[in-house]
Formats: C-alpha cells, sequence, structure tokens
C-alpha cells in the first residue's frame, strides 16, 4: 500500500474508533485516535509478517498492546486487516462481547496479550521474545515481537523492569513503540511525574532509540525498516503524536483521555472533520 | 490407619529441586525463572544441568510474573520462584490478570511460608498467601505435606493446565508420605481416621496434626480430672482449590467437630475454606488454628510456634477444650 493509501486506511480507522466511542458509550479517545497512523504502518505498511486468515501461524510477528485502553484503535486496525468482521466493531464493551473494554488474550484473532493495568503487558513482550529465541532451531527466522505502550505507563516500575530485562538477553527481536502524547489521566505527563529526558533514560537503559513523528506513516515505518539492522539490543521507538489527532476539539487536550465523544454533536462533528481530511474538503469523491 | 514414624528430615523446597530437575530431564518444555532466589528456592541445579532454559530476572517480582506469562503464551511452562511474601505479593495484581485472567500455564512456586521461616522475621514470613491465591479465579492451590509429597505434586503441576500455585517451607520436616504415593489435585488425604474429631491440616502442620492425634488418643490426666481418648481423623488438605468437600463433608458427618490448622493467618486460609464449605454444605463447630491476624517475628521456628500457639501441645488443647 502506497503512503497516501496508509494515511487514507488511518483515516477510516479514526472514523471506526469515533463510531465505536460513541456505540460503546465509554473509552479512551485520545490515545485510540493518536495512535491510528503507527496501528496503520504496523497492520498495512507489509513491513511484518502477518496473516489474518491463519492468525496464530507460529512465524507470525506478534504485536502486543501494553497500554490496553487504546484498544479501540487496536480492534479497528485488526477488523480493518481481516481478522474479524467489522461489523462486530459496534458491540465494543458490551456484555458478551468479544471486544472487551480492555484487551482479553485470545478474545479475537490477533489480541495477543491482556492489558490494562500498564505495565503488564511490557514484561509479557521480554517473556514472549525470549520464549521466541528459546525456539529458534524450530523456527526459520525469529518472530519480530512489537510491544505498543503509553508514555504514563513508564511511570510503573514494571516497565523499567521490563526493560532492563529486554536489555540483558539482548532481544533484538524486541521492538517497544511508546505513544509520546504528553498526556495522562490528571494532566500532563511532565506535571504529574515528568518523564524527560525520555530518550536519555531508555538508550541507558540498554535500547537504541528512535524517535519519529508518529503522525508521518513513512517516518514509523522507516523506523521499523531500521529497527532490523540493530542487533544484540532492542529498540525503542518514541513516536510523537498528538492525542486525540484527527478531531480538533480534541487534539491536545487530556481531558479526552478517557472519556468517548457524546453521540450528538461530537461525534457527528468528529466524524465530518475526519471524512473532510480525507476528501480534501470535497475536492476528492471516494 | 496408621502413620509412619517418619525417621527423615527433608525440607518441602528440597523435594522441589529435586523434581525440577527431573522434569527438566523429561520435559523440554519446562522453564525456570528466578528472582535473585535461585539458592534459597532449590533452582540452581536445573540452572547448572539446563542453563538455556534457567532465566534470571534479579529482585523484579512483578516482571517474573510478566516473563513467565509471556513465555507461557508460547507454550513453555514456567516455574516462577520467590519467597512466598513476595511471589504472591508483590506481584498479585500480575499473577491475576497476567496469569489468571489469560490463562497462562504458569507455575508459581512460593517458597519460605509461614513463621517456620524463623529469624528472617516478619517481612519475610508469608502468613497470607493461601488467602491470597485462593481468590483468584482459574488458579489451583496446593499446599504438599513433606518432601516427597511436593515432588509428586510438582508432577502433578507441571501436568495440569492453567496456573498453579505451589506453597512450600524453608526449614527440614519429617517426611511420612510415600515417595511413591501419587497426587490427585483436588484431592485431600484422609492420613489417620478417626471418630471423635476432625484435625484438617496443610503443609507440615499434618504431620504436627498427626503427633497431636497420638497423643489424644491415649487416656490421661490434667491437673484435676482424669481425660478420656480422643480419636481424631487426620486429613491432609493438600489441595486448598479446588477444595475436596466431599472427603471433608465425610468427616465431618462422621465426627461432627472440626479443627483446622495451619501457618498461616486463621482469616482467609485452609481454615477459611473449610468453614467456608462446611457453613454451606454441612454446618458444624470449626476452631481454626494458625496465626491470629497478627505480624510474625524473628525467632527459631519452636519458639515462634509456642508463641502463636502452633504447637504439638496447643492443637491437643484446642481439641480438648472444644
Amino acid at each position: 500500500m502506497d503512503i497516501s493509501k496508509l494515511h487514507d486506511k488511518a483515516n477510516e480507522i479514526r472514523q471506526d474508533v469515533i463510531k465505536m466511542l460513541v456505540a460503546a458509550g465509554s473509552g479512551h479517545s485520545a490515545g485510540s485516535l493518536g495512535m491510528a497512523d503507527v496501528f496503520a504502518a504496523l497492520y498495512f505498511g507489509g513491513q511484518l509478517v502477518l496473516d489474518p486468515a491463519d492468525p496464530w501461524r507460529e512465524d507470525r510477528d506478534r504485536i502486543l498492546v501494553s497500554s490496553g485502553h487504546i484498544c479501540p484503535v487496536w480492534y479497528a486496525a485488526l477488523a480493518h486487516a481481516g481478522y474479524f468482521p467489522r461489523e462486530e466493531l459496534g458491540s465494543l464493551r458490551q456484555i458478551n462481547s468479544r471486544l472487551q473494554g480492555h484487551p482479553h488474550v485470545r478474545s479475537l484473532p490477533g489480541i495477543e496479550n491482556t492489558s490494562g493495568p500498564l505495565g503488564q503487558g511490557m514484561s509479557v513482550a521480554v517473556g514472549v521474545a525470549l520464549a521466541l529465541r528459546l525456539k529458534r532451531p524450530t523456527l526459520p527466522r525469529i518472530p519480530r515481537v512489537i510491544c505498543i505502550t503509553s508514555d504514563a505507563e513508564l511511570q510503573e516500575g514494571q516497565a523499567w523492569e521490563a526493560a532492563m530485562a529486554a536489555s540483558k538477553y539482548q532481544l533484538d527481536n524486541l521492538t517497544f513503540i511508546t505513544d509520546r502524547n504528553y498526556i495522562q489521566i490528571d494532566g500532563f505527563t511532565e506535571d504529574i511525574m515528568p518523564l524527560e529526558p525520555l530518550a536519555l533514560k531508555l538508550g541507558s537503559f540498554g535500547f537504541h532509540v528512535l524517535s519519529v513523528d508518529g503522525h508521518n506513516i513513512q517516518e514509523v515505518l522507516n523506523a521499523l525498516q531500521f529497527d532490523l539492522a540493530i542487533r544484540r539490543q532492542p529498540v525503542w521507538i518514541i513516536a510523537n503524536t498528538i492525542p486525540g489527532k484527527g478531531v480538533s476539539f480534541m487534539e491536545g487536550m487530556y481531558e479526552w483521555h478517557g472519556k468517548p465523544p457524546t453521540k450528538k454533536g461530537e461525534a457527528v462533528g468528529a466524524l465530518a472533520e475526519l471524512k473532510r481530511l480525507r476528501t480534501l474538503g470535497g475536492r476528492v469523491t471516494n | 490407619m496408621k502413620h509412619p514414624i517418619a525417621g527423615v528430615a527433608k525440607a518441602t523446597r528440597d523435594g522441589y529441586g529435586e523434581a525440577l530437575v527431573e522434569l527438566g530431564q523429561s520435559d523440554p518444555r519446562v522453564v525456570v525463572l528466578s528472582a535473585d532466589l535461585a539458592e534459597s528456592t532449590r533452582c540452581l541445579e536445573f540452572a547448572r544441568q539446563f542453563p538455556g532454559r534457567f532465566i534470571e530476572v534479579g529482585v523484579a517480582e512483578q516482571n517474573l510474573a510478566g516473563i513467565a506469562a509471556g513465555m507461557a503464551m508460547e507454550g513453555f511452562t514456567p516455574f516462577i520462584n520467590s519467597f512466598a511474601a513476595f511471589s504472591p505479593g508483590r506481584n498479585w495484581e500480575q499473577i491475576r490478570v497476567s496469569i489468571c485472567y489469560s490463562n497462562a500455564n504458569v507455575k508459581i512456586v512460593g517458597s519460605h511460608s509461614g513463621l517456620s521461616v524463623g529469624q528472617d522475621g516478619a517481612t519475610h514470613q508469608a502468613l497470607e498467601d493461601i488467602a491470597l491465591m485462593r481468590v483468584l479465579p482459574n488458579l489451583t492451590v496446593l499446599v504438599p505435606a513433606d518432601a516427597n509429597q511436593t515432588r509428586s505434586a510438582i508432577f502433578a503441576a507441571a501436568g495440569h493446565p492453567g496456573p498453579v500455585y505451589i506453597r512450600l517451607t524453608r526449614e527440614e520436616t519429617p517426611v511420612f508420605i510415600d515417595r511413591d504415593a501419587g497426587f490427585k489435585i483436588g484431592k485431600a488425604q484422609v492420613v489417620r481416621e478417626g471418630s471423635d474429631i476432625t484435625i484438617a491440616a496443610c503443609g507440615p502442620m499434618v504431620y504436627e496434626a498427626l503427633l497431636a492425634a497420638d497423643q489424644l488418643i491415649r487416656p490421661g490426666t490434667n491437673s484435676t480430672s482424669p481425660l478420656s481418648p480422643i480419636s481424631a481423623e487426620v486429613i491432609n488438605v493438600s489441595t486448598i482449590k479446588p477444595l475436596d468437600t466431599e472427603t471433608i463433608v465425610k468427616s465431618a458427618k462422621k465426627t461432627g467437630r472440626v479443627v483446622t490448622v495451619e501457618d498461616h493467618q486463621i482469616a482467609g486460609g485452609l481454615g477459611g475454606a473449610v468453614a467456608e464449605a462446611l457453613s454451606a454444605l454441612f454446618p458444624v463447630p470449626i476452631k481454626r488454628l494458625g496465626v491470629t491476624d497478627q505480624f510474625g517475628q524473628s525467632g527459631e521456628k519452636a519458639e515462634l510456634y509456642r508463641k502463636h500457639h502452633l504447637t504439638v501441645d496447643d492443637i491437643v488443647n484446642a481439641v480438648r477444650e472444644g
């Protein structure tokens, strides 16, 4: 898929995220919208070994999401990629739904881990990457493990336990991608519990650190490609994003971290903006 | 049923260490994780023989649980090891979410449980771990009574599809269970038949209960009057969850009275589980012996048991008091 189509795909994913959150009446808008471009890059960029028709094949690359609250964008990306029907997206957070409010491992094809409590998915990702290296003789190549984290998640001590272990075991098949949107529930990360200088911290823990514009799909893909060249150390991609990206009244506002748009007004406005983005203000027809 | 007088004392953790090596030889999926306590938890021999399958995460119990969950997802059978005060404890939430809610095939081994830890003191004496573990869905909770039963329990745990917690102890304790007895998850064992009272115990306390039963059956005198012999039935509740309610109810129907004994708080552990079950299925008077809502302290095991009323004499007195 070429870059403009990838951006179109991200836009479609954003629209579905809005619709899902409205239907659910609860959920996390800011991070979900902010990460749509990264998810489009991961699932549609052609870099990773993924097979929606055989979602658990042994040689697949594993995408884990440790910041489980952004599951709306994960579910939307998986549905668009063909892991399960798009019609099911409307059941987010409803009782008996496969689309749980925070991801439950294997509840759906493609959901590689359980998350919600921050930091936990990171240790799990280390375990998966380690296990894949132990299985080395039986696999044609060592599959990659990509683990999405939020930035505030790195306030959890467990995150650094995971980082230390990844470095100790030189897990070069492991890549963390942190959504650096500078917000969390109660405000801006640098007011709540400052993370800076983040890149220096990650580097000092033994990672090769790459910093990208999380909304520039080409940059994200370049980083994933460059990742392959880094041997004997894991890679950390800091994806700088705008929380709520794509919806003007949400962008940059931490208040939108944990709430959905309302059905009237907010959702309608959001969808209109996203559609307008895609069609260049009506000058291009779908 | 006559119980053997144990001539050998061996720690349950030693039974574990040996079983681990046997498992390592027979099952290539078994991996062992340590949080800087490989020697104390007896994982070192496995580490020596299978270095590629031993993962040392350092003093990081939350990471210990998470890494194991990830490895389990990829088809391994991880055993995670630390003192029961720290794992579970520090990593309870990780065990809850990454292991139990995710149904990860991780075996959690909590060593150095109970007051019997001794001189390290309260911070290292896990008195709440059975309670913490048995409230988690999907988790099986085993408390083997001696080193032989520990070996069998470990094999059973490895073969069980799903997360398991196994409680072990530091001190050498009498070996009284047959090495080849096998272990059935979910089955308690009547190690001594009796008719007047049921003593349900777990871990090394089972042997103490047998010693108490020996005393109770002998006629004796206290300071003022003769004491009639009491026939105590002793049950080894080696699986706390799922609890063998059938065996416990059958015994309660026979005796009409139950005493539980554990090196654990009286709230939420074996006593709690038995009380919950009997109150629903066959209410009888139950007395729970254990640590009475306190923390331990530094001391020798014998001294601590005296202080917290967990000696054989205390069990005898608790039964006689009615």
